[in-house]
């Protein structure tokens, strides 16, 4: 009922973002990328991991104008810009990762040279353990 | 131990919502506590006070809200997700609120386990 | 880390993926519709099987008994769990990585 009110302070977890399903048939796409965007302002490590047809997501030359839909690849360009600043801001402790799994990339056809922006591929080994040592995860 | 909660689909059409209470409920009784569950997606109809199913059929949104009142669980809805789709303060249901998204990641951070039910 | 799958492997590639990025030792539970995989005699239950002799497989018995499936049907090594046995797998385990 009331606001629950959670001690944050000096909290630092690594939350993973597990991003599987298609752009613009269903709605998960751009909503996961609201709740990655919002754990910046926490300064959380964050893995954005996608697998399956997640990798769709940011393929590059999404053009939704015909769909009148919101064309969300910009929106990766701001994640990766929240990235690279973290990573040059030495007095800044978040370690973002923007993971594609290997496999899923292959089996859609894909290369890192398709994406809209700058992966990390990891075989389905590394990307185990990149999960099993996530302290929460989220799907979509 | 505390549990936060992630429920990603409205009531009736996906299971979700269903698997979320009856998690949430034996966690309780074990002893666990859930102080948040936050609603986000289709999540958001979960608070809709207009929602009236038949008398022969749980009601999923009075379930939630009853859970709120008994244990004290806070039960916060995403004001981005529910705006979108038309779930605001007029029709909120008791025992729910509105809040933001940070709302989530501070749950991720102040639990020991964050528990996902969706689609 | 448990992970959680709520699809029919008939369905979508839930399971499949959740095989392929499960490191070994994990527990995974079956939940919802992902319950058909537990069932034996079917085109998915040799990969299950095998699956139950690296990790710790579990079914929800509730979801279970809503479908129809009798424990008799289940492979071999699959446990089944009640919602308070769910609650368990959580807090014993150091995460849930949800196959959705």
């Amino acid at each position: 009922m009331a606001e629950y009110d959670f001690d944050t302070e000096g909290v630092k977890k690594t939350i993973t973002f597990l991003n599987r399903k298609a752009p613009y048939g269903t709605i998960y796409a751009l909503e996961v990328l609201e709740s990655v965007l919002i754990s910046a302002a926490f300064e959380q490590h964050a893995n954005i991991v996608f697998v399956d047809d997640g990798v769709f997501q940011i393929k590059k030359g999404h053009d939704t104008a015909d769909l009148e839909m919101k064309n969300f690849l910009p929106t990766y360009g701001i994640i990766e810009m929240e990235k690279e600043d973290a990573d040059e801001d030495e007095d800044m402790d978040m370690n973002w990762r923007i993971i594609v799994e290997k496999e899923s990339m292959e089996a859609r056809g894909l290369t890192p040279d398709d994406f809209k922006v700058e992966v990390e591929v990891l075989s389905s080994a590394e990307l185990a353990d990149v999960l099993a040592t996530s302290d929460a995860v989220i799907g979509g | 131990m505390k549990f936060g909660i992630l429920v990603n689909e409205g009531p009736f059409t996906h299971q979700a919502s269903d698997s979320a209470y009856q998690f949430v409920k034996a966690a309780l009784e074990k002893g666990h506590e859930v102080p948040r569950v936050f609603f986000y997606y289709d999540g958001v109809y979960n608070a809709n006070k207009l929602s009236a199913p038949q008398a022969d059929d749980r009601n999923v949104v009075k379930r939630w809200s009853d859970l709120a009142k008994e244990k004290d669980v806070d039960l916060v809805v995403c004001v981005a997700a529910g705006l979108r789709r038309g779930i605001v303060e007029d029709n909120l249901m008791d025992g729910f609120r509105i809040s933001g998204l940070g709302q989530l990641t501070e749950a991720a951070m102040g639990t020991d386990r964050l528990v996902m039910f969706g689609d | 880390m448990l992970h959680t799958v709520n699809k029919s492997p008939f369905e979508r590639n839930s399971l499949e993926s959740c095989l392929r990025l499960a490191k070994k030792g994990s527990a995974i539970l079956l939940l919802e519709d992902g319950v058909y995989a537990a069932m034996g005699g079917t085109t998915v239950s040799d990969k299950v099987a095998s699956a139950a002799k690296d990790n710790s497989v579990y079914v929800l018995g509730p979801d279970m008994k809503a479908r129809g499936l009798a424990e008799g049907q289940l492979i071999d090594g699959i446990k089944v769990v009640d919602y308070a046995g769910f609650v368990d797998l959580v807090a014993d385990n150091d995460g849930v990585t949800p196959w959705l």
